[in-house]
């Protein structure tokens, strides 16, 4: 399959490198100064040399605008998550499909804020729209949700942040306080710079209300509004100090349940599969014929998310 | 759901026994015999009811219907119920609370959760900042079979008036 990459940052170039592995051709790439624009298949790994090593507006000679009007089969938008309007990412998705092109999204922002929208182009288009990588990353929750069959799934709840989990379990494991852990963290590159969509569970809560659109099969619409979310920045010391003296620890945990969305730290058995360490992600599916499906895996990261990515791709009629 | 008539739930039985060798065990048998599994006994010697009998308090779990077999077996071996039927606090919770928990004056915020549904059987506070600052407090709740939620309830409705985080567990009692 022909694919077009809109966002060459660490995923779209994790899928610009990956895609000839998975028997696809990348025929346009483009980032916010430029792109590369090949019918014939772009040299990526020269492409991305030339973005790694000159900027990125070295990565070809086409403009970002044409990529869109281009030749492909899909286009995967993995530009940054924006709220609200999801914008550009929305008029992409939008783009695409009214050329009856296939997308495969990575970016939370129109799958969380507009599912509805995106739902009725894709009524209209003969394009499909897939989004396994919106939620946690390498782990296939939305094909297992899909395989299952959304009716049948009663609640879903998990880690769904590999940065507040970092910082929640080194807090409990080493008894230090959190600005420590998240400087930490940054050194490390597991938290950003700016880590507030992280940390104070917007990043969980946009996975969250995901899953809700999808479990309500278009019955109702979320979007970040509809959910309670509270982060992790005040959680201090003492608290997981007197978790553990329990055999119970602290988690960042999103949970969709009767028509509720909920982000926020939660008390867990320590030993409880839900209390995964690290960056892991779980998810924890509650199916009406099957009882507890838990899935565990990387959440995040180049390569991980591109192969939820080119899962999608695979998929695609 | 189970039916509610099938499920075990905890009783507590005071009975007024004569002061003679086997009295507890006759009192005792009834309950074992019609299903009911004894969680403890109480038994008051040197303490003597008005009627010059000796109390004995017995926590129990049986189902409703068991239950109500177990109380009219003792009175047909003779034994005086005083109380039964009465369903105990059965069901714990814990949460942390987080925030000015000593400024805020934490005997006065335990008042408030004893009146609002939630009586709290345990408490461990932290305080690693000293008082003035941000402590944390473990409680553990005891609330009646089926009222965690309105005890959760509670206890947000109290941590709101005093600005206080909540730190909620998954599920009722913790297990998840």
């Amino acid at each position: 399959m022909d694919l077009a990459i809109m966002g060459t940052g660490t995923v779209g170039s994790s899928v610009a490198e990956l895609a000839g592995q998975y028997g696809h051709r990348v025929t346009a790439m483009a980032n916010v100064d430029a792109a590369a624009i090949d019918p014939d298949g772009i040299d990526t790994a020269a492409a991305l040399e030339r973005q790694r090593t000159e900027g990125e507006a070295h990565i070809g000679d086409a403009d970002p605008a044409d990529v869109l009007a281009a030749e492909y089969d899909a286009l995967i938008e993995v530009t940054p998550v924006t709220l609200s309007d999801a914008e550009p990412g929305f008029s992409h998705v939008e783009a695409a499909l009214e050329r009856d092109k296939h997308v495969v999204l990575a970016n939370k922002g129109p799958m969380a804020e507009r599912y509805a929208d995106v739902r009725a182009l894709e009524t209209e288009s003969d394009g499909e729209v897939r989004f396994e990588a919106t939620v946690a990353g390498a782990i296939p929750v939305l094909s297992t949700i899909e395989d299952y069959d959304p009716g049948t799934i009663t609640a879903a709840r998990g880690i769904l942040n590999g940065t507040a989990n970092f910082i929640l379990s080194r807090m409990a494991a080493e008894g230090l306080g959190y600005e420590h852990v998240l400087a930490e963290a940054q050194d490390l590159g597991v938290a950003e710079t700016d880590p507030s969509f992280d940390v104070e569970g917007t990043d969980a809560a946009l996975k969250c209300v995901i899953l809700a659109n999808v479990l309500a099969q278009g019955e109702r619409e979320y979007t970040l509004a509809d959910a309670t979310v509270e982060g992790i920045e005040d959680v201090p010391g003492s608290a997981l100090e007197l978790a553990r003296e329990d055999g119970r620890t602290i988690r960042l945990i999103g949970e969709v349940a009767d028509g509720e969305v909920r982000v926020g730290p939660r008390l867990v058995p320590e030993h409880s599969e839900l209390a995964v360490t690290g960056t892991t992600n779980i998810v924890q599916l509650e199916t009406e014929n099957a009882g507890r499906l838990n899935l565990s895996g990387r959440g995040a990261g180049g390569p991980e998310t591109a192969s939820a990515i080119l899962a999608d791709v695979g998929r695609l009629g | 759901m189970s039916d509610p008539q099938d499920e075990v739930r905890a009783y507590t039985v005071r009975l007024e026994l004569v002061d003679e060798p086997g009295e507890l065990l006759r009192a005792l048998e009834p309950i074992a015999e019609h299903g009911g599994n004894l969680l403890s006994i109480y038994h008051e010697r040197g303490n003597l009811t008005p009627r010059g009998h000796i109390p004995v308090e017995v926590d129990l779990e049986a189902t409703p219907d068991r239950f109500d077999g177990i109380v009219e077996a003792l009175r047909e071996a003779g034994v005086n119920v005083i109380e039964a039927g009465q369903e105990r606090y059965s069901e714990e919770v814990t949460v942390l609370l987080v925030g000015h928990l000593v400024d805020t004056d934490l005997s006065d915020t335990l008042s408030a959760l004893r009146a609002e549904n939630g009586a709290v059987t345990d408490l461990s506070l932290s305080a690693p900042e000293g008082v003035e600052e941000v402590s944390s407090a473990r409680l553990r709740l005891q609330t009646e079979q089926g009222a965690v939620e309105d005890t959760l309830a509670a206890v947000r409705s109290v941590a709101k008036q005093k600005d206080l985080r909540v730190v909620e567990p998954l599920a009722p009692g913790g297990e998840a």
